[in-house]
């Protein structure tokens, strides 16, 4: 709770008037800028679009740290897989795969399955990744759902440096998420909150980015492709099985109505 | 299951994983220049991916038993609402979490 209503200050939301009145300044003396000024900078302003993702987070990868530790794993495996998977729904589903009988080639197969979503989003920073140098294999690297989201919808001002903000973001939710999953593997079963309803922060994160890409968008077929065939594919398939479905739906859709896009942009 | 056959396990959830985050960028390197196809795709899919984790969120609420998914709706209007008025990202988050644990823990 603590972190959810400390994130009221959002009026610090970067783009939207809380930075802005310096910018003019900034510009002209860019060529200034000392390099441990613009890191600073740039961590100031990815700092708070992770704060949702801090909340979430630190619930979910408590929860996942302490189930693992009551499924008899030691601290190690979710300090470990929390920071080389870096993959929710997967982490969760891999303690039920090493709990089973070894099978090496259906694990690998329920990975591609579960995490195929991640082609799309590969395919959407192509161009925004162009240039990042070292940085650019662990953007891809730690490019989970929310992280992925960020960096694609965030404003990010014209004197902020893009790298080190897709950077930041990446590795604060990186830490969060490692950071609570071991937290949660060490001392997990201790502990004792009422804070059921608390995953729900990750919806409201992705209402709130979906509402925000609507509204940069001029046309709206895409954003009902996507509510459609998921829809469509969740009562057709069912929970655990809708996404490739989905994915493979969008995909057709999208490809069909290229004409009609691309013409009334 | 042997330490061994544990560590494969794991690596092997790796693997998977980075195959997919890393292929678009192998496939589509900076070298030459992205296909048509696949720079219209980078345009239009996020519209539709924002779409799908929604419901990828939602995915195991029931309509028809239970609170038939009435915690989610009121909680995702106040979200949406709180997002049309004031615009700012941590207070419609904040609002409509805030929101959904009062419903699932005083009323449903």
């Amino acid at each position: 709770m603590e972190e959810i209503s400390s994130s009221k200050y959002s009026s610090q939301d970067t783009d939207r008037g809380g930075t802005g009145s310096g910018s003019s300044g900034v510009l002209s003396g860019a060529g200034m800028q000392s390099k441990g000024n613009i890191i600073k900078r740039a961590f100031k302003c990815a700092f708070p679009y992770t704060i949702p993702i801090f909340a979430g987070f630190w619930f979910l990868g408590l929860t996942y740290g302490i189930y693992m530790n009551i499924s008899g794993f030691s601290f190690w495996y979710p300090m470990v897989m929390s920071l080389t998977i870096f993959g929710g729904s997967l982490e969760f589903l891999a303690v039920s795969m090493l709990l089973a009988p070894y099978a090496p080639v259906q694990v690998f197969l329920m990975t591609l399955m579960i995490q195929a979503r991640h082609l799309f989003y590969g395919l959407s920073m192509l161009d925004k990744f162009k240039g990042m140098g070292w940085k650019k294999p662990y953007l891809i690297f730690g490019m989970c759902d929310e992280t992925f989201s960020i960096n694609y919808t965030a404003d990010i001002p014209e004197h902020i440096d893009r790298g080190w903000f897709y950077f930041f973001v990446t590795l604060l939710n990186h830490f969060y998420w490692f950071s609570a999953a071991t937290i949660g593997g060490l001392v997990g079963s201790l502990l004792h909150f009422n804070t059921e309803g608390l995953d729900f922060v990750m919806t409201a994160m992705f209402v709130v980015i979906f509402m925000e890409q609507w509204f940069k968008e001029k046309r709206h077929i895409s954003a009902w492709v996507g509510l459609g065939a998921s829809v469509g594919c969740l009562l057709l398939f069912g929970a655990d099985n809708f996404l490739i479905p989905t994915m493979v739906c969008i995909l057709a859709a999208l490809t069909v109505l290229r004409k009609p896009v691309e013409q009334r942009k | 299951m042997t330490l061994l056959q544990e560590i494969i396990t794991i690596a092997l959830c790796v693997a998977g994983t980075m195959l997919t985050r890393f292929l678009p960028f192998l496939v589509f390197g900076s070298k030459r220049p992205t296909p048509r196809y696949i720079q219209y795709l980078g345009k239009v899919l996020p519209g539709a991916i924002f779409a799908m984790l929604v419901i990828y969120c939602l995915r195991n609420v029931s309509v028809f038993q239970g609170s038939h998914g009435l915690p989610e709706l009121i909680a995702i209007a106040v979200t949406v609402g709180l997002h049309l008025w004031k615009r700012q990202m941590l207070l419609s988050i904040a609002g409509g979490t805030i929101c959904y644990m009062l419903l699932v823990q005083l009323i449903f």
